[in-house]
């Protein structure tokens, strides 16, 4: 890593980023593990810094209300909870079951130390509709013709439940399309690297249509430029 | 009292009492893998343990003991969201809640532009005024406080400003730079060095620290 690296890190450790540079140390961090190795490092001697900090106790009721906002926001994702999953595991089969427990864990995708709540919380809002889809009664199940995992359809509604997709290389992204005859359109972007990589489809999928993955230029484009690394049989 | 209420006051206690024995031999990563599975008692038993240092770094970036707790809240609400993904090859499980209360702090601070006030060194009598936490908490703490108050001392001044501006201040390099009048290159570099150094010093003095009894397994 050059300086200009280790100063974007070390920025970011202390949460001393401007949101330019944030992103910048963001993408930096997603494809250098050289990169994630210093932030781990430096993260843990910024956690010595807040020991410096230790002033007076808080008061007891900020334990009680932690628990009791625990407590709420365990009923708001309610559907998701492992104990409900016998009920739509008859209706989308096993791996279905499996991707949608892996949606509970949804905030995943924002969670690391790498991330901030907004993040978590935008990831918890795709992760909720992924979940609404997969526990939909009329949810079922498409599979793919390229590919490993399955399109998972309700309604107009679509989920792509990959099983091994590698990250998207520096500067690339992963991009969603639907094609319903002969012109994809963008259906959203997703950096990959989740096993599984759970993907609501930004569009609406009409009976015969087809849900594609790419791989293209970060932002992604208005027309594939690539051939698709993932296709499903038409819905 | 009634002895009535009484008996089910020590009943109550004595069932807490239960829940933390089974907790407290666990290691906060152990508790992490707890509460990805939904469970609250073990939520309860990292804020006991990450709580008060959470609270401190809040409060110290926040000066405001509720705009602090809101910080501290929502970090473990975010601790309970995501437990599920956090990986412990990539930090120990207080340093991810720090670092997550830490950010916290820094939105809030940035969004409320609240104005900053000094100094912003870390504050000594602040050990000896706090009262809570059992005593081998607070002597694993003030060892600690004592470990990191020595290495920063040893830091450059301008390193030393630089980090305790941005990471008890909450500012952002570029409001650094305009604060101090100096160009934001050179803040970026008094960062990195200041904390490269700091890091090193802390390492050294990680040796004298294996005595310490763990407080986790």
């Amino acid at each position: 890593m050059d300086a200009e690296a280790h100063e974007l890190i070390a920025g970011y450790a202390l949460d001393a980023l401007e949101p330019g540079d944030r992103a910048r140390a963001k993408e930096l961090l997603a494809r250098s593990e050289e990169a994630r190795a210093e932030l781990r490092a430096l993260t843990e001697t910024t956690a010595a810094l807040a020991t410096g900090a230790a002033g007076p106790s808080p008061r007891p009721e900020l334990r009680e209300r932690i628990l009791e906002s625990a407590r709420a926001e365990r009923q708001t994702v309610v559907p998701l909870a492992p104990r409900r999953r016998s009920r739509f595991v008859p209706v989308l089969g096993a791996a279905a079951a499996a991707a949608a427990v892996a949606a509970v864990a949804l905030g995943v995708w924002g969670a690391s130390v790498s991330s901030d709540l907004d993040e978590s919380r935008a990831a918890l809002a795709q992760a909720r509709a992924a979940a609404m889809v997969l526990s939909a009664p009329d949810a079922r199940s498409v599979g793919l013709a390229e590919g490993d995992g399955r399109l998972v359809v309700a309604g107009g509604d679509a989920v792509l439940v990959l099983d091994s997709l590698d990250s998207a290389p520096s500067g690339k992204t992963y991009e969603v399309w639907v094609l319903d005859g002969e012109t994809p359109v963008r259906a959203g972007l997703f950096p990959g690297g989740a096993t599984p990589d759970v993907v609501p489809v930004d569009r609406t999928v009409t009976p015969g249509s087809r849900v594609l993955v790419t791989l293209e230029p970060a932002g992604g484009v208005d027309v594939p430029t690539t051939s698709p690394i993932v296709a499903s049989e038409p819905v | 009292m009634s002895e009535t209420a009484l008996r089910s006051t020590a009943s109550v206690g004595q069932n807490r009492r239960v829940v933390q024995d089974r907790l407290t031999h666990l290691s906060d990563e152990a508790l992490v893998a707890l509460v990805a599975r939904g469970d609250e008692a073990a939520l309860g038993e990292l804020y006991d343990r990450v709580g008060r240092v959470a609270f401190g770094i809040a409060l110290r970036i926040l000066r405001d003991d509720r705009l602090a707790e809101d910080a501290v809240q929502e970090a473990f609400l975010g601790v309970w969201r995501s437990a599920a993904t956090y990986r412990a090859e990539r930090a120990k499980a207080s340093t991810w809640i720090l670092t997550l209360v830490h950010r916290r702090a820094v939105d809030i601070v940035r969004r409320e532009e609240r104005r900053r006030a000094e100094p912003l060194a870390p504050d000594d009598s602040a050990g000896a005024t706090a009262a809570a936490g059992s005593a081998e908490d607070e002597a694993w703490l003030g060892f600690e406080r004592a470990r990191l108050l020595q290495a920063l001392a040893a830091l450059p001044d301008a390193q030393r400003e630089a980090l305790e501006l941005a990471y008890y201040g909450g500012y952002s390099q570029a409001e650094l730079a305009e604060r101090l009048g100096v160009p934001l290159g050179t803040i970026k570099s008094r960062m990195f060095a200041g904390l490269a150094r700091l890091r090193e010093l802390l390492d050294e003095t990680e040796s004298e620290r294996a005595w310490t009894p763990r407080l986790t397994s």
